[in-house]
């Protein structure tokens, strides 16, 4: 069987706190790297194939997602972008699509209102509506059959829902995407948790983005080959300046991956 | 001026933004009169067929559109846009489209355990035939793709491009005379897609 043309997608992840690109380990710790929008440009510029931000600190501090930033990315980056982080409502979907984004990332109030996912879908139509899960290993497999239990709010809230479980009626209710971030690999740069990606990636029909633990090249390969991720979203390797997107896509190339080299 | 036509689809947005970065004046509209006096269209879509022509109906865009093409002026369907100018869709069960351009549009079947439906991402694009939206741009140059259905047009003389993707090779790029539209989103697709876009505010509408 011939293999499909489309590539895999390298994504960096920027999340944003007061207006600067910050990174933390296991969603703690946070330090600031730099200006989203300069940074927006300069991947975008550098071949990433897609941009997701997150307004990290609007879901706690109980405000609206920072527009004027989506309105200001939309501006200056002709790739696709995705935006999440303090989405509360239909309204606020419609007013980040709005201002520019391609999609919008829905992630705690989808675990607390599962209709949002419809309702979104069937408005913006599936493509638009990405799922963010943080989902964590768990002994307890009577009651989390996958090992993997769903947290939200950065690991503060566990949900008691199986993972895989999640995903599937997630996919029965329209996403268009599902971003599985797992908490134990984030931000650690060990590699991406392949267990994990691969029972999501090849138990759903939609596409699967690989999220945490990215350190070298060598782990985005391993997730598009071993677990099947269709894209893989990654921060410290490149916000610290250790590798390009350049040079991380010409090593997924000579291992085989598909991947876009013309920029 | 170019119109973008608001039909309560989406992604109006970034086609603006990719316009004004251009420099090139634009408007989104849903008005009848202000698509008849623009100098060019920019039909673009996302979301489904059957609320696509739902809207279409209710604000009485049909009609204009239909008249617009067929004076020659130079039109660019983008995504969904692309799908709705043809006759028929395969999406929501069935339904019939507008018919500026002969043929239906069908949805990818999945060629293996691990093709993902939609086709998300980058994904080369083939020249069927030289064209002005071309100029300045590679073969199998890459576009960014985000769709679960294609356009099969009627005959092989309307595919302008072509992808391979799941079960099918297909018509990501179609048109006829002044009439053209792409199955991807060239607003969307880096430096590449700008200069397709920047080909289209210059385009006369003639091949």
């Amino acid at each position: 069987m011939e293999r499909p043309m489309l590539t895999k997608r390298v994504v960096p992840c920027l999340d944003v706190r007061n207006r600067k690109v910050t990174k933390g380990v296991k969603f703690q710790n946070n330090v600031d790297l730099g200006d989203p929008i300069e940074m927006a440009v300069a991947y975008s510029d550098g071949g990433a194939d897609e941009l997701v931000f997150y307004d990290i600190t609007a879901s706690a501090e109980r405000r609206p997602i920072d527009i004027d930033m989506v309105k200001e990315i939309g501006k200056v980056v002709h790739i696709p972008f995705a935006v999440g982080g303090g989405i509360e409502s239909l309204d606020d979907m419609y007013r980040v699509l709005l201002a520019g984004a391609e999609k919008v990332s829905v992630n705690s109030l989808a675990v607390r209102n599962p209709q949002i996912i419809a309702e979104g879908a069937r408005i913006f139509g599936s493509q638009c509506i990405v799922l963010g899960m943080d989902p964590v290993k768990v002994e307890d497999a009577s009651t989390f059959p996958s090992g993997y239990e769903i947290t939200t709010r950065g690991f503060r809230e566990r949900t008691g829902m199986d993972a895989l479980e999640w995903a599937k009626r997630a996919q029965d209710l329209g996403i268009g995407e599902i971003v599985v971030n797992s908490v134990d690999a984030d931000g650690t740069r060990e590699g991406f948790e392949i267990a994990l990606t691969k029972l999501i990636a090849t138990n759903v029909g939609i596409p699967v983005v690989a999220s945490g633990g990215g350190g070298t090249p060598q782990h985005l390969t391993d997730v598009f080959v071993q677990a099947h991720a269709d894209a893989a979203i990654i921060a410290s390797m490149v916000h610290t300046g250790d590798y390009t997107i350049a040079a991380i896509k010409q090593d997924l190339d000579a291992a085989g991956v598909p991947v876009r080299k013309k920029w | 001026m170019i119109a973008i036509v608001d039909y309560k689809a989406g992604n109006l947005t970034s086609v603006k933004l990719a316009l004004e970065h251009l420099g090139v004046g634009c408007e989104i509209t849903r008005e009848p009169a202000v698509i008849r006096g623009a100098d060019r269209i920019i039909f673009p879509g996302d979301g489904a067929a059957a609320s696509a022509m739902e809207h279409l109906r209710e604000l009485e865009l049909v009609e204009p559109l239909r008249d617009v093409v067929a004076k020659g002026t130079p039109t660019l369907g983008i995504c969904l846009g692309t799908q709705v100018i043809m006759d028929w869709s395969d999406e929501n069960g069935g339904v019939a489209c507008m018919g500026l351009l002969p043929g239906t549009v069908k949805r990818f079947e999945a060629s293996g355990p691990f093709c993902k439906i939609p086709q998300m991402g980058w994904n080369t694009m083939r020249f069927a035939r030289k064209h002005p939206l071309f100029n300045g741009i590679e073969d199998d140059s890459e576009f960014y793709f985000i769709h679960s259905y294609y356009p099969v047009p009627a005959t092989g003389e309307l595919v302008m491009g072509e992808t391979q993707y799941a079960d099918a090779t297909f018509a990501s790029a179609v048109g006829k005379g002044n009439l053209f539209a792409t199955q991807f989103h060239p607003e969307r697709s880096g430096r590449v897609g700008m200069r397709f876009v920047e080909n289209f505010t210059k385009w006369n509408g003639q091949c």
